[in-house]
């Protein structure tokens, strides 16, 4: 499993796209706020917390499909799925290596944009704090849809229809864990909500996701 | 004689073709009753002017829409467990009468609420938790339609519904967290005092069946389609061998 997580690591770094893509497009989503909605600091204050974790999201978003999408299609899913280690357990590392390339930098770049939208100075512990707890469930909701769509010619398209209603839980909670930080008041409610939803969803869905590849490689 | 033998297709078929024209009649027959005597011989109620009388279609619709994705579930789970195929394909008929049902709340809600709350719409937990269950049908829906083989379609339709099932639980309670909502508590409940008076509860009741049955009609009618239409596939794949 160690094997197979750094083989997706290196892959998703030299192979280009999924790393600095999601970064990218987190940076664009957020500089493109403030042309719509106008540049009132307090008005931005208000929202930030919500928008980082909007943008977060569909940053993930962007990279679901090629959790299994390359592996599907040059067979090396089979390989995994006929290996001695469960499906389970590769469903399980290929999210994590979904994480670290997508959730754990853009958990790290949200307080640098948060300065840009005037987040409260009390949110940003608290900011990272929620990403960091939220976004392994967002991988792992991620990784279970596209395990769903991986036989499909143009899953991407179904694969955010499948995904976003799935998501709507963390984001609730992760982004009341960011307002309440910023707003300074307690988030501990939310915060263990939160990680609840991410234990739940790292002890389920592996599952869930190994019955539907093995579905797709029938 | 076990209840898994009407899980055979034609044994199905045969017993379901004059169920469908009972469940029909009784669809038609309580849905009329209750409407009439809710729209006509209703008072208004106090406080709400003749607008109360959308709950005649209002409740029984969403209360349809729950119990279709409920349904969905346990045919998903005995496809699973069980793999009976007229299983699978109740499961995939009842998706879209659950998706028009849920439209219609929302749309009767929205209705209501207009000259009620002043506003077509408000992120109520209520509302938003519904809108959620449209976006779930939508997903279930699509993935259906997106997947050539049946039986994999089946099988990947079944994961997500039972996940499905689960996050729709999960948004309804993160919503409720969310927000303090607009929307009165439940109309009827099996184990308080019902909350709404005599005359307006009878007609609301009968709608209720009213809509069950309609549900269960429309229903039998869909899943006998899907039947007829693999029938109809296997038929022509038969017709191609024979040719080729």
């Amino acid at each position: 499993m160690i094997g197979l997580l750094a083989r997706d690591l290196k892959l998703a770094i030299r192979a280009g796209g999924g790393f600095g893509l999601g970064l990218a497009f987190f940076l664009v989503v957020t500089v493109l706020v403030p042309f719509g909605v106008g540049p009132r600091p307090e008005l931005l204050a208000r929202i930030a917390p919500g928008i980082l974790w909007l943008g977060a999201l569909l940053a993930c978003l962007l990279s679901l499909d090629r959790i299994f999408q390359l592996d599907f299609e040059d067979g090396s899913l089979d390989l995994l799925a006929t290996a001695p280690i469960p499906l389970e357990g590769v469903v399980a590392t290929k999210a994590l290596a979904h994480w670290l390339t997508s959730g754990l930098p853009l958990t790290l770049a949200a307080p640098v944009l948060g300065v840009m939208l005037n987040l409260p100075s009390a949110g940003f512990g608290w900011l990272v704090i929620s990403l960091l707890i939220g976004t392994p469930a967002l991988s792992m909701i991620g990784a279970f849809g596209a395990a769903l769509t991986v036989g499909l010619k143009r899953g991407g398209l179904l694969l955010s229809l499948l995904v976003l209603p799935l998501y709507v839980p963390t984001l609730i909670f992760g982004a009341e864990v960011a307002r309440r930080g910023a707003e300074a008041l307690a988030p501990g409610t939310p915060l263990l909500m939160s990680a609840g939803i991410t234990a739940g969803a790292i002890a389920v869905l592996p599952f869930a996701a190994a019955a539907a590849i093995r579905v797709n490689l029938r | 004689m076990s209840i898994w033998e009407y899980a055979n297709p034609r044994k199905f078929m045969s017993w379901t073709g004059p169920f469908v024209v009972l469940f029909s009649v009784l669809a038609a027959l309580f849905v009329g009753v209750g409407l009439i005597w809710g729209f006509f011989f209703t008072p208004d109620a106090e406080g709400f002017g003749s607008t109360v009388k959308i709950i005649y279609i209002h409740v029984p619709a969403a209360t349809v829409a729950i119990n279709a994705w409920a349904m969905m579930l346990v045919a998903s789970l005995i496809w699973i467990v069980r793999r009976h195929h007229v299983s699978a394909l109740a499961a995939r008929a009842a998706a879209p009468v659950g998706m028009t049902m849920t439209a219609i709340a929302l749309i009767t809600g929205a209705i209501w609420g207009q000259p009620m709350w002043g506003t077509w719409w408000a992120w109520d937990p209520r509302l938003t938790s519904f809108l959620i269950l449209f976006l779930f049908y939508l997903g279930y829906i699509a993935l259906w339609q997106a997947i050539d083989n049946p039986d994999t379609a089946a099988d990947l339709t079944s994961v997500l519904c039972l996940v499905g099932s689960v996050f729709a639980l999960l948004s309804r309670y993160a919503v409720l967290f969310w927000n303090q909502g607009l929307h009165q508590g439940a109309s009827l409940s099996l184990d308080k005092q019902e909350h709404v008076a005599d005359v307006f509860w009878q007609p609301l009741v009968i709608s209720l069946a009213g809509f069950s049955f309609l549900f269960v009609a429309l229903l039998l009618v869909r899943t006998r389609t899907e039947i007829r239409a693999r029938r109809l596939h296997a038929l022509e794949a038969r017709e191609r061998m024979v040719n080729a």
